[in-house]
């Protein structure tokens, strides 16, 4: 994604206009990477149906297959926490903005159903029922996650990282030393989703099924507003605000809209990680989760909406079943060394290996398949506009 | 150079799903499951892995095998975080279908774990170190048993022993939790009866780098300081007061001066010398049984401490009870392990520290050591025995009535 369809989008008339452009191969260099993002891309547009429903089935098979343990502790946590680092991607990737507080913003909205819902903590209950709680949480998660874009978007790159880890931290410590509201170190117990429509919405098979929902929802969502002008001005402001700035956009405006989008979205992964864990504690926002997100979104892949899930997936398996593969205290080595070696050998996350190989093994088909920008050049590489 | 490396992140790839679906095929039945849970990452991380030691020594002691049948050991780790306990509970439970869990370490984490147990009823849950009160006071778990005596228990004499040193007025400093919670309550449901006083408590953060606001509110007027924190925490503090100029005596909570703190090589060990504090173990406990428990201790386990610790004892004692009900019933796990389970509760447990009993909630009554720090000939720290009492129950004395769970604000008696 990104680039290259930034530059498709920008030039669909023309592509319409030139036609069989594409198959030329004597392109002059400026406009070979535009003709090339043509090319894989209207393959794509093809197979693009396909591969969903493909994906789409598997999704819904996997509970009927798989046991009631990996439905929901693989399945519906992956899905849950994706949807955390889908909102980092989207900031990231589309963004060009690294934010740190995406699992503060997840943990905001969690407090919320946590403490205005039905917790274990008699002393802190409001007790308000769910469909109050609900929509409260994904507005004062937005609201919080648009006031941090606020502070933060006018800072650059290393900066903003910093900024919103100051942020996260803050959070984190406020949660644990506040005893009134957040209930300190022990957080939040008994947190679960509500019974509806006479089902247990924690049973592996519904909960899966719940998360599952929004992560899609999340997932199309996140598809569809990269694509608006909204989407296509943010993609620019991020290559090139300056010239996004004397065309007429508001650059800051439309980074804080980004981090409010993302927001939203975080919080809705918030909400469905509480439900999943049934209790919050401060360490749940703590650092460390604040960089798991990014190791989810980095290893994933930030080029494509799909790449936090993916990130997410493998990052559970590896929690969960690392300590199988080698004895006791080391197995976060295991862990460790699987991040490193993906991120090493291949910058752009597990889509980044994908398209890799998906580049080696269609060989043959000319230009199309290797002028994709891909790994390193697609982080490093300066936006050109054709012509 | 490049193929190779994609092989070999492929083989990687690969080796992950295989373990995946290892998990799945080993479901086998024949020998006996126990998964056992410790925190082998974070502040608990040395704590956890003498847990995992104890528990260790209990299955080594049979030699592997309990009542004709092999057991499966299958280990996980947490970091104290209570829902990462659960995760690793789940995995275990659901997943490498055991069907007797032990564990886990610390309060939070245990009252977690029982919670979840209450939707496992096929798996009976033993604890493993996790001392919180309302683990089996609050809501208590048909299938969760915990043979350690918790966090109040361990705190039981200590209060008269303290004012009979002369210590009348006492500030406390402990960690906000709990655990810690349930310590002070032990200590001063007995001191405040007796007539001492506490004029403050400084709760502070579990992990905290920082004590010198604490520091620096220690009032002057007091005789003694109670500092009830763990691990790396206490080690803080004490370097902390040490540079601050303080020169109160310390009296400890029961996980202060475990082996943890007292195998620190800090220079300033030496402190630590004379501080009382409590537990339901000390190095030099008289005892045959507990001198062959130490000696079994250090020969299985020579990269060990040199002498077993807190978490070591309540992980062998909860491992202990488990396989010693198994034998009783004969390794018949059938009937939703209704036979186990009531072997479990009726059962008299033999241990290093003295005969354990189960309440009706399925909690450990037994004996509680009143310690003090000493040096021995090689320069080691050691925890000598003052006192034992024997027989401690989790309403520390009172009436059901009128026992109210510790929290920061009760006991109190300023």
């Amino acid at each position: 994604m990104s680039a290259a369809y930034w530059r498709k989008a920008m030039n669909a008339g023309a592509v319409a206009a030139r036609g069989e452009v594409r198959s030329t191969q004597t392109a002059a260099p400026a406009a070979a990477s535009a003709a090339a993002g043509e090319s894989i891309g209207s393959r794509l547009v093809a197979a693009i149906g396909l591969r969903h429903v493909v994906v789409l089935a598997l999704l819904v098979v996997f509970p009927f297959v798989a046991s009631p343990f990996l439905t929901f502790q693989i399945g519906a946590q992956s899905l849950a926490l994706g949807l955390i680092a889908l909102s980092l991607t989207f900031l990231g990737g589309y963004g060009g903005m690294i934010s740190l507080a995406q699992m503060t913003i997840a943990g905001i909205a969690g407090y919320t159903v946590a403490i205005v819902g039905v917790n274990g903590t008699p002393e802190i209950n409001v007790d308000w029922p769910w469909w109050a709680v609900v929509p409260l949480a994904l507005v004062l998660g937005t609201m919080a996650a648009t006031f941090i874009g606020w502070l933060s978007v006018r800072t650059e790159g290393i900066y903003t990282i910093m900024i919103t880890l100051a942020i996260g931290v803050a959070f984190y410590y406020m949660a644990l030393q506040n005893y009134a509201v957040f209930n300190g170190f022990q957080g939040l117990q008994k947190v679960y989703p509500p019974e509806l429509f006479g089902i247990n919405w924690r049973e592996p098979l519904p909960f899966y099924f719940l998360v599952l929902s929004w992560a899609l929802a999340g997932y199309f969502f996140i598809k569809y507003v990269v694509r608006t002008p909204f989407g296509v001005a943010l993609q620019g402001v991020r290559d090139n605000p300056r010239r996004m700035s004397a065309l007429g956009f508001d650059v800051v405006g439309h980074r804080v809209a980004a981090y409010a989008v993302a927001g939203f979205v975080a919080s809705v992964g918030g909400v469905l990680l509480v439900w999943y864990n049934g209790l919050i504690t401060p360490n749940s926002v703590g650092t460390s989760w604040l960089i798991n997100i990014l190791v989810i979104a980095v290893l994933g892949g930030m080029r494509h909406p799909i790449g936090p899930f993916i990130g997410a997936v493998v990052f559970v398996l590896l929690q969960t079943f690392a300590i199988d593969l080698i004895d006791r205290e080391r197995f976060n080595l295991v862990i460790g060394g699987v991040f490193l070696a993906i991120v090493l050998f291949s910058p752009d996350g597990l889509l980044g290996l994908w398209a890799g190989l998906r580049a080696r093994f269609a060989g043959g088909r000319g230009v199309g398949s290797t002028a994709r920008p891909s790994g390193r050049q697609f982080w490093r590489q300066k936006p050109r506009r054709p012509q | 150079m490049k193929m190779l490396k994609r092989t070999f992140i492929r083989s990687a790839a690969g080796a992950a799903v295989v373990a995946a679906f290892a998990g799945i095929v080993w479901a086998q039945q024949a020998p006996v499951k126990i998964g056992l849970l410790a925190t082998l990452e974070g502040p608990f991380a040395a704590g956890g892995a003498d847990g995992m030691r104890g528990a260790e020594l209990a299955i080594r002691e049979r030699n592997g095998m309990v009542a004709g049948r092999k057991i499966e050991l299958i280990k996980g780790s947490s970091d104290a975080k209570p829902d990462v306990a659960v995760n690793a509970t789940r995995k275990m439970v659901e997943q490498d279908k055991v069907d007797i869990m032990v564990g886990p370490l610390s309060g939070g984490e245990g009252v977690a774990v029982k919670d979840y147990s209450k939707t496992q009823p096929q798996v009976t849950f033993i604890n493993g170190s996790s001392g919180a009160q309302a683990t089996t006071l609050t809501n208590p778990s048909e299938n969760f048993f915990r043979f350690n005596t918790d966090g109040a228990q361990w705190m039981v004499g200590l209060g008269a022993e303290t004012l009979k040193r002369g210590y009348k007025r006492v500030m406390v400093i402990a960690e906000d939790y709990a655990f810690p919670y349930s310590q002070v309550q032990g200590f001063m449901s007995e001191y405040c009866r007796m007539g001492g006083k506490v004029p403050l408590k400084a709760w502070v953060p579990l992990g905290g780098k920082d004590y010198s606001s604490v520091i620096a509110r220690i009032p002057k007027d007091i005789d003694a300081l109670v500092v009830i924190l763990g691990g790396a925490d206490a080690v803080n503090f004490l370097n902390q007061y040490e540079a601050a100029g303080g020169d109160k005596p310390m009296i400890g909570g029961s996980i202060t001066v475990s082996q943890d703190v007292l195998n620190y090589r800090g220079k300033r060990r030496d402190s630590l010398v004379g501080t009382l504090s409590a537990g339901p173990i000390a190095d030099s406990i008289d005892t045959p049984e507990f001198k062959a428990f130490v000696a079994s201790y250090k020969k299985n386990f020579p990269d060990g401490y040199p002498s077993p610790g807190l978490f070591a004892l309540n992980y062998y004692i909860n491992m202990k009870a488990a396989l010693d009900a198994l034998d009783a019933v004969k390794g018949d796990l059938s009937d939703g392990q209704k036979k186990y389970r009531q072997a479990l509760a009726t059962m008299t447990l033999k241990t290093p520290v003295g005969d354990i009993k189960l309440d009706s909630n399925r909690q450990g009554i037994g004996t509680t050591f009143i310690t003090e720090v000493v040096r021995d000939s090689q320069g080691n720290l050691s925890n000598k025995v003052v006192r034992a009492i024997p027989n401690v129950d989790q309403m520390l004395g009172m009436k059901p009535a009128d026992f109210k769970i510790g929290s920061r604000d009760e006991p109190s008696c300023p």
